[in-house]
C-alpha cells in the first residue's frame, strides 16, 4: 500500500461553510443516476445537486459566495436511499472535506467515513446556528476537529458528535478498511470452515 | 443459552473478531455483484494487487443499464457498453459466475439471488445496492454496501460493520382481499418514518406476514431501507423452505434435510429480547400510494393528500415537518386535502425488484385481463429476471398485457432509476410498482412517481387515475 494509515490520519477540517438546508435530501438528488453510468469516479464533483441546482436558482452550490466551501451543513437524514458511494464522493470531488448535520443515512454515513469525508451530527440548534452563520457571513471560517469534538465558528463553538467507531477510524487513519480486514485472514477462514453453507451443508 | 434473535445468532457465528476501531468483522456468506457499483471497486483492488478472497461466494448479474427493449451488443448507449464490458472483464480476470445477457438466469440482482437458491437462511449476504435487504425474506441478515466496502468484501470476504438493534414488527390479522405487501411496507414506512429505522434491522413477524408467500415477503423487506432500516428479515420457516427445494444453488437430497434442521435452528427464540417493538392491524390495511417525494408520504386510497395546514396527521408526525409536505406538495402539484383516488396518470410501470416476480405479474394481469389501458396512458410490464418472464409466458401472462395495451419487456431495472433508454418525460405522473418516489427518480428531473402495488398500478393503467382497486377485482 502507498501509504501507510499514519499518513492518513484525519483530525481538522478547515475552512468556509456551505448551508444546505431541508430534511431527508437522498442520494438520488446529490448525484443524479444518469452520472452512476461510469466507470470511474472522476469527473462527479461538477454534477453534484445537478438537478436541483437546475431546478433552484437560489442553490447554495450555485451561489459563488459559497465557491470553495469545505464544510458542508445540513439538517435531518442527509444521504438517504440509495448505497450509491458516488454520493460522498461527488461531494468530496466538489471540495468537501467535512460535513456536519442533524442526522445522516446509515449508508451514506459508512461510505463517506470510508473514503475518508468525516460526518459529524450537532443539534439542531448547534446546525441552525452554522447554517445562519455561513448565510450571515459566507467568508466565516470553521475549524472542525473531530478528536475535540467541536466545531469553532467565528470565536463560537458548536459541539459535535460521531459514533467512536468512525471517530476511531479517522483519528488512526484506517477509514480504509481493506488493510484492517485482511490483516488476520486465517481467522476469516476459520469462521468460513464453521459454516455448514460453505461446507454444502 | 439466552434466547437471541435470528440477527444476533448469524450476527455471531459470522463474527471474525472485534476491530481495534470497535466495529465488527463480518464474514460475507453471498457477495452478490452488478455493473454499476463495481467497476471502481475492482480497479482499486488492482491499483493494490490484491485478489478476490473468495471468488467462489461472489455471483454476479448486469440489470440496471441493460436495455429492456433492443439487447443487441454493443449497446446504443456507449456509456453502458463500458459498464458491461468492464463487469465481463472483471468477472473473467477474477474466475467469479455471471449471469450474463446471454445466460437464462440474467435479472435484477435482488430477483435472481433468491431464484437461483443463492440467497439462503442464516447467510450473511451483501450487494452494493441498498436493495440487498430483501434477501431477508429468506432469514438471511442481508444488507446494502457501497463502492469501497465492495472493494473490501472483495478482498477479504468479510465488512467492517456497527451491530444493529432489532426492531420487531409484527402485523396481526389477515390482509383483505386487494391489500398486498406493498400496502403493508408502505403502511409501516409511513407509521414509523422514513429514518425510524434508522440503526436497526427490522423482524418482521406476525399472522399477516406468515401467511405471505416468499414473493410477497420479498416486497416488504426489500422497501426495508426506505424506512432507514438498513436490512429487514423474516424468519424462515416451511414456506421459505418449500420455495428453496429444487432450486439451482440450493443443496440437494439429505443434505437439504440437514440444511432445513440448521435453517429452523436459526430463527429467532420464543421470548427473544426485541429492542423495540411495534404492532400493526392488517385487517385495517387498504391499498396504499404515495403522494409526496419519499416513500413515507402515503396516503390510504380511500384517504385524502395531507393538508400541513390541517391538524397533524399521523403521517404528518412521522414526517416531522410540515415544511417537508408543502415542498412535496409543491414537487407534486397537487392540492391539499385532496382525494388521492382520481389523480390522473401518465404513464404506468409494473416491474423493479420490489414488485417484478410472478405473482406480482399475476396480481397486475388479473386487474387488466380483457381490459383496455386509457387512451392517455403509457404502460409497461416488465419482468425482474428471465426465469420470471419465461414463466410469465408459459402462462400466457404476456398476452393479457399485450392485448390490454401494455408494453412487454426484457428483464431488467427498466423504469425504476434512470440509468436505461426507460424513462418519465416532462412532469409525466407514474403509477409505479418500484420503492422510490423521489424527484427525478424516473428519469426526468420534475417527473412524478407514485408507488403503489402492482395491482393498483394496473387499475390506473386501466382507469388513467389513482382507483381502489378492490372495486375492479370480482
Ligand atoms: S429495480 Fe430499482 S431499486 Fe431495484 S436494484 Fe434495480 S434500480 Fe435498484
Amino acid at each position: 500500500m502507498a501509504t501507510s494509515s499514519a499518513d492518513r490520519r484525519i483530525d481538522r477540517i478547515s475552512g468556509t461553510a456551505i448551508p444546505l438546508r431541508g430534511n431527508n435530501i437522498d442520494t438520488d438528488r446529490i448525484i443524479p443516476a444518469r452520472y452512476l453510468k461510469a466507470i470511474t469516479f472522476e469527473g462527479l464533483g461538477e454534477h453534484v445537486f445537478e438537478d436541483d441546482r437546475a431546478s433552484m436558482p437560489d442553490h447554495p452550490f450555485e451561489n459563488p459566495a459559497y465557491a470553495g466551501a469545505s464544510i458542508l451543513v445540513v439538517n435531518e437524514n442527509f444521504g438517504s436511499g440509495s448505497s450509491r458511494e458516488h454520493a460522498p464522493q461527488a461531494l468530496k470531488r466538489w471540495g468537501i472535506g467535512a460535513c456536519v448535520g442533524e442526522s445522516f443515512s446509515e449508508i451514506f454515513l459508512g461510505n463517506a467515513t470510508t473514503i475518508g469525508l468525516p460526518c459529524a451530527t450537532a443539534d439542531a440548534e448547534g446546525v441552525e446556528r452554522l447554517m445562519a452563520s455561513a448565510e450571515g457571513n459566507p467568508r466565516t471560517h470553521l475549524t472542525l476537529s473531530v478528536a475535540g469534538g467541536r466545531v469553532e465558528a467565528g470565536g463560537h463553538f458548536v459541539p459535535i458528535r460521531m459514533p467512536d467507531a468512525v471517530r476511531e477510524a479517522l483519528l488512526s487513519g484506517q477509514w480504509d478498511a481493506t488493510a484492517l480486514l485482511l490483516d488476520r485472514f486465517d481467522e476469516v477462514r476459520a469462521v468460513s470452515a464453521r459454516l455448514p453453507y460453505v461446507a454444502g451443508f | 443459552m439466552s434466547r437471541r434473535t435470528l440477527l444476533q445468532k448469524v450476527w455471531d457465528l459470522h463474527t471474525v473478531r472485534r476491530l481495534p476501531t470497535g466495529q465488527t468483522q463480518l464474514f460475507i456468506g453471498l457477495h452478490l455483484i452488478h455493473e454499476v457499483t463495481t467497476p471502481q471497486a475492482f480497479d482499486m483492488l488492482r491499483a493494490r494487487g490484491a485478489g478476490v478472497a473468495f471468488p467462489e461466494r461472489t455471483y454476479a448479474t448486469v440489470d440496471h443499464i441493460v436495455p429492456t427493449r433492443d439487447q443487441g451488443r454493443p449497446f446504443a448507449d456507449e456509456l453502458a457498453e463500458q459498464m458491461m464490458a468492464a463487469l465481463e472483464r472483471n468477472c473473467r480476470e477474477f474466475g467469479i459466475r455471471f449471469a450474463d445477457l446471454g445466460s437464462d438466469r440474467q435479472g435484477i440482482v435482488h430477483v435472481i439471488g433468491p431464484e437461483l437458491g443463492l440467497t439462503q437462511p442464516g447467510m450473511t449476504i451483501a450487494c452494493g445496492d441498498s436493495h440487498t435487504s430483501t434477501h431477508g425474506a429468506f432469514g438471511a441478515v442481508a444488507f446494502g454496501i457501497g463502492t469501497s466496502q465492495v472493494r473490501d468484501v472483495l478482498a477479504s470476504q468479510s465488512l467492517a460493520i456497527d451491530p444493529l438493534k432489532v426492531r420487531r414488527i409484527t402485523v396481526s390479522g389477515t390482509l383483505g382481499p386487494g391489500v398486498y405487501a406493498k400496502d403493508v411496507i408502505l403502511e409501516i414506512i409511513a407509521r414509523l418514518g422514513v429514518k425510524g429505522g434508522v440503526g436497526f434491522a427490522y423482524e418482521y413477524g406476525g399472522p399477516a406476514i406468515e401467511q405471505m408467500s416468499m414473493d410477497e415477503r420479498m416486497t416488504v423487506c426489500n422497501m426495508s431501507i426506505e424506512g432507514g432500516a438498513r436490512a429487514g428479515y423474516v424468519n424462515p420457516d416451511e414456506t421459505t423452505f418449500r420455495y428453496l427445494a429444487g432450486r439451482p444453488f440450493a443443496p440437494e437430497g439429505d443434505a437439504f434435510e440437514r440444511a432445513k434442521q440448521w435453517w429452523a435452528s436459526m430463527a429467532s427464540d420464543d421470548g427473544a429480547p426485541y429492542d423495540d417493538e411495534v404492532v400493526i392491524d392488517g385487517d385495517a390495511i387498504e391499498p396504499r400510494v404515495t403522494w409526496g417525494i419519499n416513500p413515507g408520504q402515503s396516503v390510504g386510497v380511500s384517504e385524502r393528500i395531507p393538508d400541513p395546514g390541517a391538524s397533524a396527521t399521523e403521517e404528518a408526525q412521522a414526517d416531522a415537518d410540515a415544511g417537508a409536505l408543502g415542498e412535496a406538495l409543491d414537487f407534486m402539484g397537487f392540492a391539499a386535502g385532496a382525494p388521492i383516488a382520481g389523480t390522473k396518470v401518465d404513464v404506468a410501470f409494473v416491474g423493479s425488484c420490489t414488485n417484478s416476480r410472478l405473482t406480482d405479474l399475476r396480481e397486475a394481469a388479473r386487474v387488466v385481463r380483457g381490459q383496455r389501458i386509457a387512451p392517455h396512458v403509457r404502460a409497461l410490464a416488465v419482468p425482474g429476471s428471465k426465469a420470471v418472464r419465461q414463466a410469465a409466458e408459459a402462462e400466457g401472462l404476456h398476452e393479457v398485457f399485450l392485448e390490454a395495451g401494455f408494453e412487454w419487456r426484457g428483464a431488467g431495472c427498466s423504469m425504476c432509476l434512470a440509468m436505461n433508454p426507460d424513462r418519465l418525460n416532462g412532469r409525466e405522473v407514474c403509477a409505479s410498482s418500484s420503492n422510490r418516489n423521489f424527484k427525478g427518480r424516473q428519469g426526468s428531473p420534475t417527473g412524478r412517481t407514485l408507488l403503489m402495488s402492482p395491482a393498483m398500478v394496473a387499475a390506473a393503467a386501466v382507469s388513467g387515475e389513482v382507483t381502489d382497486v378492490r372495486r375492479m377485482l370480482g
